[in-house]
């Protein structure tokens, strides 16, 4: 046990950064989220074209969090950012019914990719301060997340304006990680 | 392989250099793979960085699917915060724009790093942004970079502002919206910012000319305060001056001539230059522009209204700054009449000591020049220079002035002797090695033309006595000259020289020794081609004997070797033109590579057989190749029209019966009146009753037509031939010429056995005389003992002919001609151990 113990420490709580990759359709609210975590604001965006890289800080762990631009033009760079990962977040506007098929399918494609095969998934349904969204629930049928086999997952209500939920998520993510480890 | 790298490291750090030198594209690109690594290693990335840079920038091509993969693998290094890191990621961005796909995937982080808080990062990234950016995404920077040019920050303003404006040739229409912010900018406090501001400004609004001069008007009256942005109006104003034919530009000019009195220096010069340079300028307008500097610069191109301002510069001449005064000078001479020069001279004279040696080269140029316009005056000059060689000055003021000595010695047969004289003092006392070798080659060559070589050889011999080696080495050859053409110093020389084989230096004792050999025995009068061909010959050979100078064509010279260059090279000619016409074909076809197989040249017809009729488009003569078992066709061909081009063209040729063609060499390409040749190569069958016959030749070729003037032909060309005439294949071609001095014995030694005889009726033939010259003909053999001359009144005749048939065997014949009531018979009996031939010599009178 002794030496798990030292190997759970070293990874998670050593020098070593969790890598997690923020994704999801474009307008869903990744590049507001990753900069809600860094900084605790909110602050203007523009469509990403690329990707914006930050460093994150929470509860003394550290977090390297890639934001991929989620324009047509850009998902299939996506996988260029792929590898290393040890989490996903996966965002979707959950007030955007008319594409949460699109969404689906890019999801159901990432997953499908090798190097991401040991990543943790958290997908985050965001914009839940807006009347007449979708609940957790329905978006999580929508994305098909039950019928996920060899996955850890797990689907958080998240509003990135009012800064709701992204603790929970954060906590979950921690335990989780923790618990692969172990 | 330990020891190999160890010796490879240990070259390194001989040539001490470059670390980058043995990287290889394939290695570094292997190493960019670790960008993608989790964690960085700052320095690390930083070096692969700066190889990648380096290759690129010595020009290695990296495929685009290897860019763009090394391209990607670099935006994982926008994780680490590291300055140099992202500067250098910055950097390969701008590198590989242009390399690698996709580039615009860090389109978001650089406009991040464009408006952080990090100073260090926000220029760089603007143009590394600008560098990704094409139409269609610049719309969504647009906001940033109107924000970036007035920025606060000068370096990042200018970024933005040098960015737009080469932004600005693809995407002008976008630019131009930016226009409020870049006049904005034109007012920075900035000098930098000013410029470049101006720059895009005048770019932005360069189609609109009424814009343009209203902008060189307001900028004009609020002055600048940058000079670079001064230098840029003055450009910008006297482009519309003179694009300006009715020249309302009084106020611009007017500008111009306030900028001769800016307290910058450079917008005086560029203020003076454009003025100077503005085609309608008056030289009243000039005289303010008057500044030694420029003036130097335009007097080439402008010498007459420089003219004018003489007297400006003659004043400038006493100018306190000697730079100014030189310059002054130096254009008077070039400007100056004959007349003036000696005062001039006196004036440079005068303060020369006081200027630095580029001023003193130029001086030295100008005189040069001057020399050479009045050659008259070569007196005063040679002793300025001469006072100039013995002042101090650095070495490439003292070569401008041996240089300048030396063409006009060399320009100047009067001069020689005073300069030659100069120069002897002059490396009585020369630190520079380089100059005393060549004032003493010069010496060498020059000296034994001058009224009495013998005052040079003291100078010379000084050198040997007291210089380092290779100054002594340069005196002993031109000792050895001295000697060589002044047979009356050659006694002295060669003792001279002896003394010198002694000498410490191998180099110099070589020639020494050499030289006095050569001048004792004087027995190099050998042609020098000759020689040269001995020597070629002779190292072919393998050299057991030594080589024998004796074998040498001596040159009929006791003149000058200039004399018999012409004789040798025409004597050459007429041999080679006489040598064989036979050998010259044979080596032209062994050439050939398809040919070198076909054994030794048999024989080729004598005359080229023309098979178009003169004065046809195209003009092909034949000549034929016998070989043992082959006949190759040449065809001499020649394009008489000069808007057409051939290419490709070769000789089809349809054999009769068992002959095969084997292989054509076409001919390339035939243009207007070059002549050029094609081969055709059939084989030849056993059955002596196929070996001759008639060749139907067709000349194919691609036709391409061409402009007659220009030459040059269409791209497209079509296929065409031309009908050649016939060319026939005799018995006589398979037949060699010999003489056979003693014919009687040549005919017994061939016995009867090896015999074949036959009698015909000549009918169309009417005297034997005829007879005679066409069997001879026919057979293609050699007359012997005379019997090709028929004795006249005579009813009866007896012809002795020999030759060689192709297998290499003899051939006799005799042909008994006799004359009976009107109607020639001949009886015509061969000889020969090959029944082949025999056979053919019936074939051919038959």
């Amino acid at each position: 046990m002794g030496s798990f113990f030292s190997n759970l420490f070293s990874s998670l709580w050593g020098s070593k950064e969790i890598r997690i990759l923020i994704l999801g359709l474009d307008g869903a609210g990744k590049t507001t989220i990753l900069y809600r975590l860094q900084v605790g604001e909110i602050v203007t965006t523009i469509p990403t074209i690329g990707f914006n890289v930050e460093t994150v800080t929470y509860k003394n762990l550290k977090f390297q969090v890639w934001d991929l631009g989620g324009q047509t033009s850009i998902r299939p760079y996506w996988r260029c950012y792929y590898s290393n990962t040890d989490a996903i977040i996966y965002v979707v506007d959950s007030m955007d019914r008319e594409r949460i098929g699109v969404s689906k399918g890019e999801l159901v494609a990432m997953l499908e990719e090798e190097e991401l095969s040991k990543a943790t998934l958290l997908v985050f349904a965001n914009k839940q301060d807006i009347d007449g969204c979708m609940t957790a629930a329905e978006v999580s049928n929508a994305l098909g997340l039950p019928a996920l086999r060899d996955r850890q997952w797990q689907i958080f209500k998240t509003s990135a304006i009012k800064g709701e939920g992204l603790d929970d998520a954060m906590e979950w993510l921690i335990n989780a990680l923790k618990a692969k480890q172990n | 392989m330990a020891f190999v790298m160890m010796r490879r490291d240990k070259k390194d750090e001989e040539d001490g250099g470059n670390p980058f030198k043995n990287i290889e594209k394939a290695t570094v690109v292997q190493e960019a793979r670790t960008f993608n690594d989790q964690h960085i290693n700052t320095r690390k990335c930083c070096m692969i960085l700066t190889k990648l840079l380096y290759l690129i920038n010595q020009g290695e091509i990296l495929a685009t699917v290897e860019a763009t993969e090394t391209f990607f693998a670099m935006t994982k290094l926008f994780q680490s915060k590291d300055v140099t890191l992202r500067r250098m990621v910055y950097l390969t961005i701008k590198e590989m724009s242009k390399l690698a796909e996709d580039v615009i995937i860090v389109t978001s982080s650089l406009t991040k790093d464009m408006n952080s808080k990090e100073d260090l990062f926000r220029a760089s990234a603007v143009r590394a942004l600008c560098m990704i950016t094409d139409g269609s995404m610049l719309q969504g920077i647009e906001r940033y970079l109107k924000q970036a040019i007035v920025d606060r920050d000068r370096s990042v303003a200018s970024a933005a502002l040098v960015s737009s404006l080469h932004l600005s040739r693809e995407n002008f229409e976008i630019v131009k919206r930016w226009v409020n912010e870049v006049q904005q900018a034109t007012s920075s406090d900035d000098h930098m910012v000013q410029y470049h501001a101006l720059g895009l400004l005048y770019q932005i609004k360069k189609n609109d000319k009424l814009a343009i001069t209203k902008l060189v008007s307001k900028q004009a009256r609020h002055s600048l305060r940058s000079p670079f942005a001064h230098c840029l109006m003055i450009r910008i104003a006297s482009k519309i001056i003179e694009d300006d034919e009715d020249s309302k530009g009084s106020s611009l000019y007017d500008y111009l001539e306030s900028c001769l009195r800016h307290k910058s220096e450079m917008v005086v010069y560029e203020a003076a230059r454009a003025i100077v340079n503005l085609k309608s300028v008056q030289s009243k307008d000039l005289s303010p522009a008057v500044s030694g500097i420029v003036i130097e610069q335009v007097a080439i191109t402008h010498p007459l209204s420089v003219t004018t301002c003489n007297l400006d510069l003659e004043n400038l001449v006493t100018d306190s700054n000697r730079n100014i005064a030189t310059l002054a000078i130096t254009t008077l001479l070039k400007t100056g009449s004959e007349a003036s020069i000696e005062r001039l001279m006196k004036q440079i004279t005068s303060f020369m000591s006081e200027i630095s040696d580029e001023f003193k080269t130029v001086v030295v140029d100008a005189i040069k020049a001057l020399c050479l316009k009045f050659p008259r005056k070569h007196l005063t000059m040679m002793n300025f220079l001469s006072a100039m060689l013995r002042d101090e000055g650095g070495y490439q003021y003292k070569k401008a002035i041996v240089n300048t000595i030396i063409s006009i010695i060399e320009e100047n047969k009067d001069a020689a002797e005073s300069g030659l004289g100069h120069l002897c003092e002059f490396i009585e006392d020369c630190e520079h090695t380089s100059i005393a070798v060549r004032v003493l080659h010069l010496l060498g060559k020059e000296g034994p033309k001058t009224l009495s070589p013998s005052k040079y050889i003291r100078y010379i011999y000084n050198r040997v006595i007291l210089e380092n080696s290779p100054v002594r080495a340069a005196s002993i050859c031109a000792l050895a000259k001295l000697g060589a053409q002044v047979p009356s110093l050659k006694e002295s020389i060669v003792t001279l020289l002896s003394r010198c084989m002694t000498d410490s230096d191998d180099e110099v004792r070589d020639r020494a020794t050499f030289c006095v050999k050569i001048l004792q025995e004087n027995s190099l009068n050998v042609s020098v081609f000759g020689l040269e061909r001995a020597l070629m010959h002779y190292v072919k050979t393998d050299m057991v004997e030594p080589f024998n100078l004796k074998s040498v064509p001596v040159a009929n010279t006791r003149t000058e070797s200039k004399a018999d260059v012409p004789n040798v090279t025409t004597i050459q000619k007429s041999a080679t033109a006489t040598a064989s016409k036979q050998d010259l074909l044979a080596e032209q076809l062994a050439r050939i590579p398809q040919f070198a197989s076909l054994g030794p040249l048999f024989k080729s017809s004598d005359k080229p057989i023309e098979v178009t009729e003169s004065e046809t488009e195209y003009v092909v003569r034949c000549v034929k190749h016998i070989f043992q078992k082959h006949i190759v066709f040449q065809f001499d061909c020649t394009n008489t029209l000069e808007d057409q081009l051939l290419e490709n063209a070769y000789v089809e040729i349809e054999p009769s019966d068992e002959f095969e063609v084997e292989s054509t060499v076409p001919v390339a390409t035939l243009a207007f009146n070059v002549p050029g040749t094609t081969y055709t190569c059939v084989s030849v069958p056993e059955d002596m009753d196929l070996m001759t016959g008639s060749f139907v030749n067709t000349l194919k070729f691609v036709v391409k037509d061409c402009d007659v003037n220009t030459g040059e032909a269409d791209e497209e060309g079509y296929e065409d031939e031309y009908v050649l005439e016939d060319v026939e294949v005799y018995p006589a071609d398979y037949m060699q010429r010999v003489l056979k001095s003693n014919f009687a014995a040549s005919w017994e030694e061939l016995d009867s056995e090896h015999q074949s005889e036959e009698t015909y009726v000549l009918s169309s033939i009417s005297t034997i005389e005829d007879a005679v010259k066409e069997v001879t003909d026919l057979l293609g053999m050699q007359p012997c003992e005379r019997s090709d001359k028929v004795a006249r009144d005579k009813n009866s005749h007896t012809l002795l002919l020999a030759g060689v048939y192709v297998s290499g065997d003899d051939v006799l014949a005799r042909a008994r001609f006799a004359m009976a009531q009107g109607q020639i018979t001949m009886l015509l009996t061969a000889r020969s151990q090959n029944e082949t031939p025999l056979a053919l010599v019936h074939k051919a009178v038959g």
